[in-house]
């Protein structure tokens, strides 16, 4: 169980972290969704110890990180965003002297990497820095692992990783969840957080909301319609300037649209857009997900 | 003590793969001793002198004849022009002029004194320096030998002289490489010391590895540990290397005792590694850590009296040389092989660096514990 505090961070002038306080319950997955720089770094590391916060306090399964530090780091697993073992080492020889530093050995807790591990072996005897950025993962969640931590913390683990391997990646997590690890997860996907018990929003170092994905998504107050044309680059300029426009945002193949009175007369919509030349419109309502919750959660901050 | 077992491991696994660290380590030691060694050395010979002789009589041929006689001189041009001469000292084919007027022999008879000009070209003053000297020291001889003819001449009893005659102590034969050698083996030590520990631990957090190991229950005094005794094993292996080498290859003796150079060796290694380790907390990148030892290197080297003593050097330096770990060892290890100096003799060379190495660890322990 982690729980979070009134955590405050600057660097120098800048203000990382502003009295962030949430709780990750045992053994859930939570998420932790914001762009670059919003702030989940700072957080990561003032929870790993390896960072001090200047105000406010966190503990990991009742283990004060500032206080009791050395405590901390034996019960939890972290992976840092960047690839960070030896890349002259061999996978296993990464493997064993992560393990051997924690007291123990791989055979030890085997089968809890076992699912992971398993899909590396056969390059056991590959240096670290020859390895794909998949596998290089792998190893990565390997070694964050093999001292069975009660608490996992991933810094953006599926950045710059390719799709498939980032399904992989999250089913992983799931299976570890089942084996009673409380995880902690950053990432700057959205779509991604469908797959966490609960996220955080964060943006500019200040928690925005706090639920499960449904429930985020449930909140969102308006309707949203998803519109498509031939023509997208101008299809956003005319739906900016129609009268009733609320919000317009792009997205995959088509563009998310809110109105002012949340009320949209579809017909109207549609001869408008006629009007400026587009073809092929379609103009379905649909459900909101996450990134249209941040969007829209984001908007005050960006006036 | 299991977990420094595995850290260490982890480190000698790491220079040992390492393939450009590897070569260096048994290479560097080799070229530096058996290469800079010449390069350094301030003996000079062949100096090429370009002879004008004016005169043409038996005695001037009689002083070029000496002069070519000496090992020091080579005479790679005879002229009758003093403006010819000019031109080849100016384009480096000659190294010293030598000028004999006309009415040398005749002036040494009538006036018993005649006068030789010699122009070194003084862009290197010590080697212009030495070449006169070397060329006086003919001419001397030179004068002696015409004397003693004459005198001969006159009356049967050979002229008695007072001869000096100069005995060298520590070592008889003014070998310079044997006054080299043991200062490129400091440099050696100093750089295994000061570069590959520093590049060590500015490499672990330039990759991001020394993150990874503050989030284990590694303690940062285990993992100082296991990044300087690597490098002070290789440092004293690379001590008893170059002693050997320098035995086999130079004759370069070891009057002293082994295990006073070793103990020295040691204490001199943990002020060098604490150096190294200081720089590596002031340097985020491998670069910035390269730049920053070469420029605290090349000054301590220079300072230190490598070349000449640093009795002869102004006062300021002589103060700052207290403080300059490379000036206290390159007189150790001198007075160690060279003059067989007993560790009585070193005590307060032990006791400056003894206190040397607990400061400087000191200080870049707790500036590591700061920063990493």
């Amino acid at each position: 169980m982690i729980k979070i505090n009134q955590i405050s961070k600057n660097y120098e002038t800048v203000k990382a972290l502003k009295n962030v306080s949430f709780t990750v319950d045992e053994n859930e997955l939570f998420g932790l969704i914001g762009s670059d720089g919003a702030g989940k770094t700072t957080l990561f590391r003032i929870l790993t110890t390896l960072l001090l916060s200047n105000e406010g306090s966190a503990t990991l399964n009742n283990i004060n990180v500032k206080n009791d530090y050395k405590k901390v780091r034996e019960i939890i697993g972290y992976m840092p965003g960047k690839f960070s073992l030896y890349q002259d080492l061999s996978v296993e020889e990464n493997l064993n002297f992560f393990a051997s530093v924690f007291n123990t050995t791989i055979e030890e807790n085997y089968d809890l990497i076992a699912d992971i591990y398993k899909q590396i072996e056969p390059f056991k005897t590959r240096i670290a820095g020859k390895l794909s950025g998949g596998m290089k993962q792998k190893l990565a969640l390997s070694c964050a692992l093999i001292h069975k931590p009660k608490i996992l913390i991933l810094d953006e683990p599926t950045t710059g990783v390719d799709a498939v391997s980032r399904m992989e990646f999250w089913q992983m997590l799931k299976r570890l969840q089942t084996k009673g690890i409380t995880i902690l997860v950053s990432t700057p996907y959205m779509d991604e957080a469908e797959m966490c018990d609960r996220v955080a929003l964060i943006q500019n170092g200040e928690i925005l909301s706090i639920d499960t994905p449904k429930g985020i998504t449930n909140s969102f107050p308006y309707k949203l319609h998803a519109i498509s044309a031939d023509n997208k680059y101008q299809l956003i300029k005319d739906l900016r300037n129609h009268d009733n426009a609320r919000t317009v945002f792009p997205f995959g193949n088509s563009v998310h649209f809110t109105t002012a009175n949340n009320n949209l007369n579809e017909e109207e919509l549609y001869n408008y857009l006629m009007t400026n030349n587009h073809t092929n419109i379609s103009i379905i309502e649909t459900t909101p997900n996450i990134e249209d919750c941040f969007m829209e959660l984001m908007k005050p901050s960006r006036g | 003590m299991r977990t420094i077992t595995f850290l260490l491991q982890k480190e000698f696994r790491q220079i040992r793969r390492n393939k450009t660290i590897l070569p260096i380590i048994f290479v560097l030691p080799i070229i530096q001793l058996l290469i800079l060694v010449h390069a350094t050395t301030f003996e000079i010979k062949n100096v090429n002198l370009c002879i004008v002789d004016m005169d043409m009589s038996n005695t001037s041929q009689q002083l070029i004849n000496k002069l070519e006689g000496s090992k020091f001189f080579e005479i790679t041009s005879t002229t009758f022009s003093y403006n010819e001469a000019e031109k080849q000292l100016a384009n480096n084919n000659a190294d010293m002029l030598v000028y004999i007027p006309q009415n040398f022999a005749r002036n040494l008879i009538k006036q018993k004194t005649a006068t030789v000009q010699f122009i070194p070209n003084a862009i290197n003053s010590n080697f212009a320096t030495l070449a006169f000297s070397y060329a006086s020291n003919v001419v001397m001889n030179f004068n002696k030998s015409i004397t003693v003819d004459w005198a001969a001449h006159i009356s049967p009893q050979p002229i008695k002289q007072i001869e000096t005659k100069a005995r060298y102590w520590y070592n008889p034969e003014l070998n310079y490489k044997w006054y080299m050698y043991p200062g490129i083996m400091v440099i050696l030590i100093s750089m295994i010391g000061i570069f590959l520990t520093g590049l060590n631990l500015v490499r672990e957090k330039e990759i991001g590895t020394s993150e990874q190991l503050n989030v284990t229950p590694i303690k940062k005094y285990q993992f100082i540990i296991s990044k300087l005794l690597p490098f002070l094993i290789i440092g004293l292996f690379e001590l008893i290397l170059a002693t050997v080498l320098g035995k086999i290859v130079y004759g370069v003796p070891l009057l002293g005792n082994i295990w006073v150079l070793v103990g020295f060796t040691f204490i001199y290694l943990l002020v060098v590694l604490g150096i190294g380790l200081f720089i590596s907390t002031l340097a985020e990148t491998q670069q910035q850590m390269m730049f920053i030892a070469f420029f605290v290197v090349i000054v301590f080297l220079l300072l230190s009296g490598i070349f000449t003593p640093t009795e002869s050097m102004p006062v300021w330096v002589q103060k700052f040389n207290l403080i300059n770990p490379l000036s206290y060892f390159m007189k150790v290890i001198r007075m160690i092989m060279l003059k067989g100096a007993s560790f009585k003799n070193l005590i307060n060379e032990f006791i400056s660096l003894s206190i040397y190495a607990v400061a400087i660890l000191g200080l870049a322990i707790f500036r590591y514990r700061k920063t990493a």
